[in-house]
């Protein structure tokens, strides 16, 4: 609505991609059988204590280092306290006061434009068991207890539905490059709770409320734009907003109250006495960020510099970590990079379904076709076809363009045999062509390149058709 | 002489020699306890004959196989808060009335390793709070000296089972006294170790950044045997560190050794019988070439207070996992709402003392106190940290009473618990710093009540401590 501007922070939740939990050594599989990955620490037990993954705490760091942040040399786990039956301990190992990570941005497109949405900070944590209601009974499946987590906090800088997407995606698709995390929403392993409030420009900011169950991009635009119109209708028709929690129904489309400020636990936060502080060597956290793979920012503007990819492809190329890891190798085994560029785009991508893998095809037979299409080798129709039958089954193209004689044939007197053929069975063609009618010509390409089985130079047969017709 | 009145070491070396056999030496304190626990002292909880005596076998086999460890064949009891998964492990609560645990706490394993055999678990306060081991749910622990007194506490059960022969040794825990003020009381010897040097995983928690757990046992060289063998780093637990402890290093004289006496152990609150007796000890490590050096730990007037204060904190955060969801009655179930059904379990399930700690935990961990009391007695924390590193730039040792009297009646009831609390005045500190303490009886005098003197030193002193604490013990003999 006109004269309002709505202000955005996200907290996003992220499952940490390790084998085991954060402070035991069950395994993190999701969809097991409910409480088959459990064990005394995981669940609660009495006499028993966490001792912290290391995996865990080199994913967070990395995660951190993707994100621009500064990571802390000392910081330290703090226990949550609140009674929830999901909550075998009844207090959650989270950190408080010394977060891992501090700092940090993501840069977005808003409107064409380049917006910096600020970090304010990342911590780990463990997540909670699951509740599953059946049979009007409530059980606890603790699978998921334990499971390392952090949540990464936005400064409130977005200020549109669109932005709060943009934000998320490229969240995601730097955690996913960085290897921290399989960021599946549906799966859980990526949460995102919403903090909106909306307020006149030049205005303080207004009271926020906190959107929750938000389980998709698009409810999470939908929730965005819900709340924000609800907001700016409560304060036009006068009254105020309430600080609290808010739950989006996904049938609906809407918000509903789930619980006010005033009834919000204090959660009694204190330094938790079973771990030691986390100390971080700078040397240990050079070594980290060593080994973080280049972003999608950073390989964008890389593959423009060195191969020439226009951005719009990078950007295409940089979605999955997948497209962009396959695009190097076939770019680095192959003369002509930025050709591998286009068959990624304008053909793996086309036939590619969910689940499928861009590696059904070696990059090496990928790099072979763009070899042979650019020293002219084959045509480009004969690429086409390669690379299709490649991706039923896999096999090595030059070895099947020199065995099957696929081979383009660029020799003048070779086409010019199969141009003058084309001429002779294509009467009605040359006498409209004759008659003024200048597109009959590509019937007659195309019968020539039928002649040659689709071999020869398309480029030289468009000159020999319009040499032989000149002079009959 | 009855062979329930042997020290370990000598059960040690009767079992090599084979003059008995591990089975029939767990038999002798087996029945010993059956025929005297349930009309004399009250200390066992559960047992079981199956349990020890398989173990007592397993340990024969090693010991005819030769090399056994040395507590092959020993008989001991543990602390019912120290989890095993062949007896109950209940904390003396009745919101874990019949929890067995599906697992054996380090110290357990590792005593299990060396072939000891478990008697069956012991009484105490319940969670470890009081000083008195009449807050457990179960039963009423006597003093094997004087049924009418009580054994001290929490870890009564222990020192009673200890100081009446019902096990050559035992284990407790001590999180601000819990080991060595019973120890004191029933006149045994009971070791609190550095802060981590015996791995907590197993121990149920009670205020985790000072719960130890420790050895009762008839003597230091004792105490020393056994330590040794269950001080080792353990990845299971964080904050467990590693202090090798070789038995031989434990014996020796004390020449040269400077002896602190600090005048904030000596206060008005100790009775003048205790202070005579411990200054009196005094005199005897003066008489074997150790040098008494006056030192000051100004910060022990907060001392006590900041502990209430961290380990009811603590306490409150550890014992919310009993919220009749997995343990307790579940008499809630007919509640109409989650916090209902909470306060029901949980109302039913403690008992007076843990629901006081559990209150004063919550309070001070608040939005609106927590800067004036948790904040605040963690900041005391640092200062008797601070104190006692500065004590021991002066001294090697620190010689006090252990608690400022004797064993008192059963039946004195206080209606006021904070005086109850001051009287942990002598132990607290040597918690809130981490440090080792050792508890040993004074001098045996032909009447009267044991009394408990306390040496502690500086982390990781456990030799010299227990060095100490022997030579004092052959000194009187």
């Amino acid at each position: 609505m006109r004269g309002y501007e709505t202000v955005i922070g996200l907290e996003v939740h992220v499952e940490l991609k390790t084998r085991t939990k954060i402070f035991c050594s069950c395994p993190t599989d999701f969809g097991a059988e409910p409480n088959s990955q459990v064990c005394p620490v995981c669940l609660g037990l009495p006499g028993t204590l966490p001792v912290l993954n290391k995996k865990a705490v080199e994913l967070a760091v990395r995660a951190g280092l993707s994100l621009n942040s500064s990571i802390a040399k000392h910081s330290k786990f703090d226990r949550k306290n609140y009674f929830y039956p999901d909550l075998p301990k009844a207090y959650q190992i989270s950190q408080f006061d010394m977060p891992l990570c501090t700092g940090g941005y993501i840069e977005i497109d808003s409107d064409g434009e380049r917006k910096r949405i600020g970090i304010t900070r990342i911590h780990m944590e463990e997540d909670a068991g699951k509740l599953l209601h059946r049979d009007g009974a409530t059980l606890i499946d603790c699978n998921r207890c334990g499971i390392p987590l952090i949540e990464i906090v936005s400064e409130p800088h977005m200020s549109s539905a669109a932005e709060a997407v943009a934000y998320l995606k490229k969240l995601r698709q730097a955690l996913l490059f960085a290897g921290v995390s399989d960021c599946k929403m549906n799966e859980g392993s990526l949460r995102c709770d919403v903090n909106l409030s909306v307020r006149r420009p030049g205005e303080p900011l207004g009271t926020r409320c906190e959107l929750k169950n938000l389980n998709s991009f698009k409810f999470i635009e939908k929730a965005i734009e819900y709340e924000s119109k609800r907001q700016i209708e409560v304060i036009e028709a006068g009254g105020e907003i309430v600080q609290e929690t808010r739950r989006f129904e996904e049938s609906s489309g809407r918000t509903f109250s789930m619980r006010k400020k005033e009834s919000q636990s204090d959660y009694r936060f204190f330094a938790e006495p079973d771990l030691p502080p986390l100390t971080l060597s700078g040397a240990y956290i050079e070594k980290v960020r060593a080994s973080l793979p280049l972003l999608p920012d950073e390989r964008v503007r890389m593959y423009k510099e060195r191969y020439g990819v226009p951005v719009s492809d990078g950007e295409v190329l940089t979605q999955e970590v997948e497209f962009a890891d396959y695009f190097e190798e076939c770019a680095r085994l192959t003369r002509y990079p930025k050709s591998a560029a286009n068959v990624i785009l304008s053909e793996l991508l086309g036939i590619i379904g969910p689940g499928d893998s861009l590696y059904r095809i070696a990059p090496a037979h990928v790099a072979a076709v763009c070899n042979m299409t650019g020293d002219e080798t084959v045509n480009s129709a004969t690429a086409k076809k390669l690379i299709r039958l490649m991706w039923e089954e896999d096999f090595d193209p030059e070895e099947r363009v020199a065995r099957e004689g696929l081979a383009q044939i660029n020799d003048e007197k070779a086409v010019r045999a199969f141009v003058i053929s084309a001429i002779s069975k294509c009467e009605k063609a040359v006498a409209d062509y004759k008659n003024g009618k200048e597109t009959a010509i590509r019937s007659i390409i195309g019968k020539a390149m039928g002649e040659s089985r689709g071999r020869a130079n398309p480029t030289v047969v468009a000159s020999l058709v319009y040499e032989e017709l000149q002079i009959l | 002489m009855n062979i329930t009145e042997r020290s370990l070491k000598d059960h040690a070396l009767a079992l090599r020699r084979g003059e008995y056999s591990a089975e029939e030496l767990c038999e002798a304190y087996f029945s010993k306890i059956q025929k005297e626990d349930p009309v004399r002292y009250s200390a066992f909880l559960d047992m079981s004959h199956e349990v020890t005596v398989k173990q007592a076998r397993r340990a024969d086999r090693l010991l005819r196989q030769g090399d056994a460890p040395l507590l092959c064949g020993i008989p001991y009891a543990a602390k019912d808060n120290i989890c095993t998964k062949d007896l109950k492990t209940t904390a003396a609560s009745n919101i874990l009335r019949d929890h067995i645990p599906p697992y054996d706490a380090t110290a357990i394993e590792l005593l299990k390793k060396q072939g000891a055999a478990l008697l069956g678990k012991t009484n105490m306060d319940e969670f470890a709070m009081g000083s008195t081991s009449k807050s457990s749910a179960f039963k009423e622990t006597a003093n094997p000296k004087d049924k009418r007194l009580t054994p001290g506490g929490s870890s009564g059960g222990s020192a009673c089972a200890v100081s009446a022969g019902l096990a050559p040794f035992a284990l407790g825990s001590d999180t601000g006294g819990s080991v060595r003020q019973p120890a004191s009381f029933c006149g045994c010897v009971g070791i609190c170790p550095t802060y981590g040097a015996v791995s907590r995983y197993g121990l149920i928690a009670f205020a985790s950044s000072l719960d130890r757990i420790g050895v009762l046992a008839r003597s230091c060289a004792d105490g020393a045997l056994v330590l040794s063998a269950i001080c080792k780093r353990d990845k299971r637990d964080a904050t467990s560190l590693s202090l090798s402890l070789s038995p031989d290093e434990c014996i020796g004289g004390v020449a040269g050794l400077r002896l602190g006496i600090a005048e904030e152990l000596f206060s008005d609150a100790v009775s003048s019988k205790v202070k005579d007796a411990v200054l009196k000890a005094a005199e005897v490590y003066r008489s074997m070439g150790a040098e008494l050096v006056s030192v000051s730990l100004p910060s022990l007037r907060y001392a006590t207070e900041a502990y209430y204060i961290i380990s009811s904190a603590e306490a409150s955060s550890n014992l919310a996992r009993y919220d009749g969801i997995r343990f307790g009655s579940r008499s809630g179930e007919s509640a109409s709402s989650m916090d209902e059904f909470y306060k029901i379990n949980r109302s039913e399930g403690f008992g007076k003392e843990v629901k006081r700690r559990i209150m004063l935990g919550t309070f001070v961990l608040s939005a609106g106190s927590y800067d004036d009391y948790y904040k605040k007695a963690l900041s005391v924390r640092e200062l008797v940290k601070a104190d006692y590193r500065k004590a021991f730039e002066r001294c090697d040792l620190i010689l006090s009473p252990t608690s400022p009297t004797t064993a008192y009646p059963l039946l004195r009831e206080s209606d006021d618990p904070t005086a109850v609390y001051a009287e942990d005045l002598c132990t607290v500190s040597q918690s809130l710093a981490g440090i080792p303490a050792v508890s040993l009886p004074c001098e045996k005098r032909s009447a009267g009540l044991p009394i408990g003197m306390q040496l502690c030193g500086p982390a990781l002193s456990e030799s010299l401590l227990l060095r100490a604490g022997t030579a004092y013990e052959e000194a009187i003999k």
